[in-house]
């Protein structure tokens, strides 16, 4: 039970542009297991999703992937071909993705889609995909799930094809879910039953899920590893128990203050902000990236950054051993 | 009573979209025009032999020039007259009408494929791919039409096959632009991730993904270049480069009848008046169905 489902290490991605390589994804690595809920938290253009769609073997043809290993399974992802990279996603690892409004064909009906999900990997009857696609709008918590079968996209809400594309994503049992931000587009009232959605069936079926997003609230909620990315590094990474309880770089920290808390944050008082703007990423870059936005920033940021490691998994990349004011 | 979609939606007296489409179907004068007469045009091109007993090929030249019905002079058993060979007007008008719908038709067929071909490729793979096809289309528009396919024609002699390919092989243009612009627009869409990520192979998203969310331009651009077909053929013919007499053919009919032109304006009135009438149907209707079809104009 210990052998991992995913194994990435030293992932880069690198999109070549008129003005230069841009370095999205500097050397990052984490593993996850069967049964882990593993957030990736970072604000936009921090490499998360870039990450995510590098997994799934889905980046563009322009972009370049190289990684020091990246199993899953067993399987190296690295060196499987076109064919065999196809049988996998949809199969042994899906996706939800962002936007719920235009993740559904608005050609084909709900049922059309979710059979599809199935019939494509396994070979299955029509009535057979059709028994499982109800079975799992039940689990999602749709109603009259028959009926819904013959519905089109443009007749649910955005909450409802959030549910059939989660749907959609279990349909064959996956070892491994990866959610890119799946409730950035919905409301807020609905984004909280999504999220617990996804962690109840993730715990029933124990998946391994790897949940990208920027919001802190969603990591404290249903996170059992975080990794923090910035400016495509991970600046931090740890147990939730660990990066909530005792962040130690200056950019979680930042991150956490942003977040009001009930009954600890005043009514009219500032929340933290971080100051600035993530830079940029073209050509060759030194030290800590976070140096221009962090307050606690020296002279030594510019050169090379130790990474630090507090406990078995806890690490972060700072010259700070304990942050100024931090508990230690 | 479990609240579906359909009995809220039959609270709110919302129609059910089948009666909306009907609505905004029959609610376009210009649609339901040109589907008339284009319906029109159609039945009496395929029941032609049951509506008039004369054959378009029989030559009469005791019976030339005869008037048509409203002239003095005219014969009932021929109500468009005969022509300067004495053959039956109506029956050549008929199956002319033959004629012109299957050039059309074939034309449109041909032309489509190629440029559809053509233009998803160049929408759905872009780079280099895009690059060949829009230089092609470039190519394909600085070519005279007319001058082309009068040069094929002249050199591999006309006959309704070889109209049809030249006229095929030409008019695919617009159909690569169109469907390049349109898989342009969908394929980035998140649901072509989607099918991505559930592990669909490249010819599956563009056929089963892509194509049916770009279809209804489709059909649109094909009734339009129908339509440039028949009039292109029309065009060709009088010009004694399309199809070959004694076919019945539209433009033929009214190069036959130019050199009366001034003595019996009627000759070149009566296929003039059906090919406008054919063209201005099939117009009629890919407007229509654009307007029908585009999401701005559901209600």
């Amino acid at each position: 039970m210990s052998e991992p489902v995913l194994r990435v290490e030293n992932l880069t991605i690198d999109i070549p542009m008129a003005q230069g390589t841009l370095h999205a994804v500097r050397g990052i690595d984490f593993e996850l297991k069967r049964g882990e809920t593993l957030c990736i938290v970072g604000e936009s253009g921090s490499g998360k999703s870039l990450t995510s769609l590098a997994i799934m073997g889905l980046l563009s043809k322009k972009m370049r992937c190289n990684a020091a290993r990246l199993d899953f399974s067993g399987i190296d992802l690295r060196k499987q071909s076109p064919r065999a990279m196809r049988a996998l996603r949809g199969d042994r690892m899906a996706m939800i993705f962002q936007e719920p409004m235009t993740s559904l064909n608005p050609a084909y009906t709900i049922g059309d889609q979710l059979m599809e999900a199935l019939q494509l990997h396994r070979p299955v009857g029509r009535a057979e995909a059709r028994a499982r696609a109800i079975e799992l709008l039940g689990k999602v918590g749709i109603t009259a799930a028959e009926s819904r079968l013959s519905q089109y996209p443009h007749q649910l809400s955005g909450g409802l094809r959030q549910r059939v594309m989660i749907a959609m994503a279990l349909m064959c049992e996956p070892e491994l879910i990866i959610a890119d931000e799946p409730t950035t587009a919905l409301d807020v009232t609905i984004q909280a039953q999504i999220l617990r959605l996804l962690a109840d069936l993730q715990r029933e079926m124990n998946m391994a899920m790897i949940l990208v997003t920027h919001d802190l609230g969603v990591v404290a909620r249903i996170a059992d590893k975080v990794v923090v990315m910035y400016a495509g590094e991970v600046v931090e990474k740890g147990s939730a128990r660990e990066i909530f309880e005792t962040p130690r770089h200056p950019y979680t920290r930042g991150l956490l203050r942003c977040i009001p808390v009930p009954g600890k944050t005043r009514p009219g008082e500032h929340l933290g902000s971080i100051p600035g703007i993530v830079p940029s990423l073209i050509g060759h870059m030194d030290g800590c990236a976070f140096r221009s936005r962090c307050d606690v920033a020296e002279v030594a940021c510019a050169s090379d950054v130790p990474v630090r490691r507090t406990g078995e998994d806890h690490m972060y990349r700072c010259i700070h051993e304990v942050q100024p004011g931090a508990p230690s | 009573m479990a609240r579906t979609i359909e009995t809220v939606a039959e609270e709110l007296r919302i129609p059910s979209p089948a009666a909306q489409l009907r609505k905004r179907v029959f609610g376009h004068y210009g649609l339901v025009f040109g589907l008339c007469a284009l319906a029109i045009v159609v039945a009496l091109a395929v029941f032609a032999p049951l509506l008039t007993p004369h054959d378009p090929y029989a030559q009469d030249l005791m019976g030339r020039m005869k008037p048509p019905f409203w002239m003095a002079g005219s014969d009932p058993s021929h109500l468009l007259g005969t022509d300067y060979l004495g053959r039956d007007y109506l029956a050549r008008l008929l199956y002319g009408a033959r004629i012109s719908l299957a050039i059309g038709l074939f034309a449109a067929l041909i032309s489509g494929l190629i440029g559809t071909a053509m233009g998803v490729a160049a929408g759905y793979f872009g780079g280099r791919v895009d690059l060949v096809v829009t230089f092609l289309i470039n190519v394909r528009l600085a070519m005279p039409v007319v001058l082309v396919a009068l040069a094929v024609v002249a050199i591999l002699g006309g006959s309704l096959q070889v109209v049809v390919c030249v006229l095929g092989l030409l008019l695919w243009d617009r159909f690569a632009v169109v469907m390049r612009s349109s898989v342009l627009q969908v394929r980035d869409l998140e649901y072509v991730n989607a099918a991505r990520a559930i592990g669909c192979s490249t010819r599956r998203i563009i056929l089963r993904e892509i194509m049916p969310n770009v279809v209804n331009n489709l059909i649109v651009v094909a009734t339009l270049e129908m339509a440039h077909a028949i009039l292109l053929e029309a065009a060709l013919s009088f010009l004694g480069l399309g199809v070959q007499p004694p076919t019945p053919s539209w433009g033929l009919m009214i190069s036959e009848g130019k050199q009366m032109m001034l003595f019996e304006p009627w000759l070149i009135a009566i296929p003039g008046v059906a090919l406008f009438v054919l063209v201005l149907a099939i117009n009629l209707l890919g407007d229509g169905l654009r307007d029908v079809t585009a999401p701005e104009n559901r209600g």
